[in-house]
């Protein structure tokens, strides 16, 4: 908040020093001063292609000249042990950019830079070149990302870990998820009125996870369906939803015992685009009003328009989705909801198989690890900041709690690795 | 046999390019496999056209209830296959003046451009602009103050509606822009309609935005996992033939 | 009376809903608006720039969201045309290439003086790739990795104005309107963000929470839904007072006429709900 409020007054005072000095107009033109410690390194934490560099603006690129007298910088580069090689333009940033990426090295060679600040009528102030060759050299593993790294392991190993746990016999407790409760229910009204149920998993294609968790939850209602002998109808908005879908529910009618009543046809493509795909959906519940409708997975703008026509004809519905655009939408207008998380861990729930339900213990731990480091960081950086607010400029060596909400900011949050 | 293979290609893929985030010599990778489902999503699209005209002819022949729409989805696929193909209308790229398919296929005054135009744009608008009627008639059934929560719910719901439009200023736009106790920080005009909704917005929203999506990203990882170990294997199919 | 609202169908709130939207819209009632400061700032991003500056306009929608997101790209063409900006377009929806023809249609009708007979010098039309996200990552590194032609396949390097360009870091300002996936989101994680490339989005109303939390620091500023429209071309209009004669300048201004009726109807029907249900409460019909 301090931070905000001092950077909201530095960018006012630099508005108004711009508009005062507005009207000021500079004498003939004349080439810039050059930019000044221009230097250059290596990009951490990459595949040795980039270097970074950087510089201190010239001093006649200031803010509140009009005209400019510096308009861009160019930047130039040769390889330092090519005697036939000479400086090419490798790009060029405008005034007030003190820094700029050469991601076009190739690993190992040595590489000279020089800059020049181009003023009006492309006068060119004189070349700064860097002291020293750089070379962009490769990392095998990217250090930025140590912290990152300990989390994916942290929260993955603990998943893995509690699933292990649930295979050797462990009996896990998982709180009554009312949605997915509704879907016999659903299924069995369905049954009763000799309507049929509509399934939607979405409008994304299969490389969209929210799809895939869809597609599990397709597997527990087909087997249902197939027990309550109701039909079910699958449109798809992608090709590869639909081949999938249809395995899917095959294998479900398999595993019910009735694997002659599954038909290929009712699970069907209609198209990519997405307001066609609406129409047709909601004109098909329009006509055949299904007594059951189901949405599991990624929505977009659709998701009211399907499930207030689902709710027209009168259908119990069951919305599931880790979109968080259209989660109100689906809350208002279905019966049951399956917020984000709990849409995940539909599938583990109604599968009732004890290692998919030790994922879902895996990702409460996760949550718990979060949920810790959340306050933990809240306190430092609180506490840290109030510290901040008595400390007179003098006091410049920083305190305990200050490195610590530092390193948290550069190290863990930032690019700042272990170091 | 039938699910064992893609279940081990999927592991070997899915942990390789969780591997590559960390490895800058390969993090390409990912974009590379992206590439490859983009490819096979397009040829899967054949999969998905053979069936959408198979399903509509079979409408038709059978003469089914609404075989009309059939019959419309058909001429329109073909229609805009036929113009977009052969690029009818489109006058060759200025360029290669001598190549008659030259042009672009959507050039302004083309045949698919005019469908795109007159055709496609409004009927996308439509569809989209149905929300509003369905949006009125959700507002009217279900915000309902059935308890606590409903209640605050509603409120703030009132608040952002008249914080989004100059029913805001005719409410509270005399509130003075005074602070309200001497050196308090805090201004009557802090309490506007747009200031309260641009509170609301900035404050609640955002953080349980962000508590919503933390409990969905460990989802999306556990998900992923257990589709990569093969804990969950339902949309593999089945091993078995019916 | 409370059966017939009791049992109300629905087309009656459609056709109320019809009404509260087409009359102010026909009549074309207009409202004073003050532009807020995240507007503010979208507005100074533009116009702070000096005349000439390089902008990025990618507009990220289709006809579908036209009717929301429109004005907002209308008004950032003519804010940068008034500036004098030179324009790269460019989308990563493959139904943008429309939207971007709009915008070049401005630009040609309104500000010829300029803009007329210069593509390639003001102006130019990069079209559309596929890849989302990844032709993203790729421009902001090395533009001609995923654009080696612009829309009519004439080659970047004989353009004058993408010729010396390396990459999307190189420009002034980047300007996104973004209907979704991909959108705004993912220009900023993979664009302004990790290479701090000046950004301001314009982006539908869903979509406004989840882009909140990226300003001030990674997003120079937003303009949310219509109403930011109308906000942003209030603040071109009390800057540039000439554009208060030219009625497209006012598309977003002349929404927020239904928007104030239809949220004004809202809340009637969400109150008429409510008695309703009270009423039914007293009835016992809810124990």
């Amino acid at each position: 908040m301090q931070y905000q409020t001092f950077k909201s007054a530095l960018s006012c005072l630099l508005l108004t020093v711009v508009a005062v000095s507005g009207n000021s107009m500079i004498q003939a033109a004349e080439p810039p001063a050059p930019p000044i410690d221009f230097l250059a390194e290596d990009v951490p934490g990459d595949a040795g292609t980039a270097i970074d560099l950087s510089w201190t603006l010239s001093p006649d690129d200031q803010p509140d000249l009009k005209p400019r007298k510096v308009l861009r910088y160019v930047i130039y580069r040769k390889e330092a042990d090519n005697q036939e090689s000479k400086y090419e333009n490798i790009g060029e940033p405008t005034y007030q950019v003190n820094t700029f990426r050469d991601s076009n090295c190739k690993t190992g060679t040595p590489y000279l830079y020089q800059i020049e600040a181009v003023g009006q009528e492309g006068l060119t102030s004189a070349p700064v070149v860097i002291k020293e060759p750089v070379i962009a050299s490769l990392q095998w593993f990217n250090q930025q990302r140590e912290w990152f790294a300990v989390f994916v392991v942290l929260i993955c190993g603990s998943v893995i870990f509690f699933i292990r746990l649930a295979r050797s016999g462990k009996e896990l407790k998982v709180r009554k998820i009312a949605g997915l409760e509704a879907i016999n229910d659903a299924v069995g009204r369905a049954t009763e009125m000799g309507r049929s149920c509509l399934f939607v998993p979405g409008i994304q294609d299969i490389n969209d996870i929210q799809t895939v968790a869809g597609i599990t939850v397709l597997a527990q209602v087909a087997e249902t369906t197939a027990d309550y002998r109701a039909t079910l109808e699958v449109p798809t908005s992608r090709s590869l939803v639909m081949t999938t879908a249809r395995d899917t529910v095959e294998a479900a009618y398999l595993a019910a015992g009735r694997p002659d009543e599954y038909n290929e046809d009712d699970i069907y493509y209609i198209t990519d685009e997405q307001f066609g795909y609406v129409a047709s959906v909601t004109g098909k519940m329009v006509r055949d009003k299904p007594a059951a409708c189901f949405y599991m997975g990624a929505f977009y703008a659709e998701s009211l328009i399907l499930a207030e026509t689902g709710n027209s004809v009168g259908a119990i519905q069951v919305a599931g989705t880790a979109m968080p655009t259209q989660l109100p939408f689906f809350v208002a207008a279905c019966d049951f909801t399956l917020i984000g998380e709990e849409f995940f861990a539909a599938s583990a729930y109604l599968s009732g198989e004890p290692q998919q339900l030790g994922s879902l213990k895996g990702q409460d731990f996760g949550k718990l690890i979060g949920g810790l480091l959340l306050i933990a960081g809240c306190i430092i950086m609180t506490l840290s900041s109030i510290q901040t607010q008595g400390a007179t400029p003098e006091n410049q060596k920083p305190t305990y709690l200050q490195s610590a909400s530092n390193y948290i900011i550069q190290n863990i949050l930032g690019k700042g690795g272990f170091k | 046999m039938k699910r064992t293979v893609p279940l081990f290609i999927s592991a070997i893929t899915g942990f390789v390019l969780i591997g590559t985030a960390f490895i800058p010599k390969f993090v390409d990778w990912g974009n590379d496999a992206m590439a490859w489902f983009n490819l096979l999503a397009a040829f899967a699209f054949i999969l998905g056209g053979g069936n959408l005209l198979k399903m509509q002819l079979q409408k038709i022949s059978a003469q089914q209830p609404g075989w009309g729409y059939a019959a419309v989805t058909l001429i329109a696929f073909f229609v805009t296959l036929f113009v977009g193909l052969v690029k009818v209308g489109v006058h060759p790229n200025v360029k290669f003046p001598e190549f008659a398919w030259s042009g672009d296929y959507l050039q302004e005054d083309g045949a698919f451009w005019w469908l795109f135009e007159y055709i496609f744009t409004p009927l996308s608008a439509t569809m989209f602009a149905l929300l509003a009627f369905y949006i009125s008639s959700a507002a009217f059934r279900a915000f309902r103050a059935k308890n606590t929560e409903a209640t605050i719910l509603l409120i703030i719901a009132v608040i952002i509606l008249l914080g989004r439009t100059y029913a805001s200023v005719w409410l509270t736009g005399w509130l003075p822009d005074e602070f309200i106790l001497g050196d308090s920080g805090i201004k009557y005009s802090d309490f506007n309609l747009q200031n309260l909704s641009e509170v609301i917005m900035e404050n609640f929203t955002t953080a349980g935005m962000r508590a919503i999506k933390i409990g969905i990203a460990l989802g999306v990882a556990s998900t992923s996992l257990k589709v990569l170990l093969g804990v969950d294997r339902s949309y593999l199919g089945s091993d078995q033939e019916v | 009376m409370l059966d017939f609202l009791q049992h109300l169908d629905r087309r009656w709130i459609f056709l109320l809903m019809f009404i509260a939207v087409a009359v102010p819209l026909i009549m074309g009632t207009t409202f004073p608006e003050v532009p807020s400061d995240q507007v503010m700032a979208v507005f100074e991003a533009v116009d702070n720039l000096p005349d000439g500056s390089n902008v990025v306009m990618a507009l990220d929608y289709d006809p579908a969201s036209q009717g929301e997101l429109q004005p907002m790209a209308s008004a950032f063409t003519r804010h940068c045309a008034i500036k004098k900006h030179n324009i790269y377009f460019m989308t990563l929806w493959p139904q943008g290439i429309s939207m971007i023809q709009n915008s070049i249609g401005i630009l040609q009708d309104e500000y010829p003086e300029t803009y007329k007979g210069k593509y390639g010098t003001k102006y130019v039309n990069l079209g559309f790739r596929a890849g989302n996200e990844g032709v993203i990552k790729l421009v902001v590194e090395d533009l001609k990795k995923s654009y080696s032609t612009d829309i009519h396949g004439t080659n970047l390097d004989n353009i004058p104005l993408t010729k010396n360009l390396k990459n999307i870091q190189q420009v002034d300002l980047l300007c996104n309107v973004s209907a979704g996936y991909p959108g705004s989101q993912e220009w900023v994680l993979y664009g302004s963000s990790p290479f701090d490339i000046p950004t301001v989005v314009g982006c539908t109303g869903v979509q406004a929470p989840i882009m909140l939390p990226y300003i001030p620091d990674q997003l120079t500023g937003m303009l949310a839904a219509i109403k930011g429209a109308a906000e942003y071309e209030q603040a071109i209009i009390n800057a540039y007072p000439e554009l208060e004669s030219n009625p497209n300048a006012k598309e977003g201004l002349v929404r927020m006429g239904p928007q104030l009726v239809a949220h004004l109807l809202l809340i009637s029907l969400i109150l008429l709900g409510n008695v309703i249900y009270i009423w039914e409460r007293k009835q016992g019909l809810h124990q």
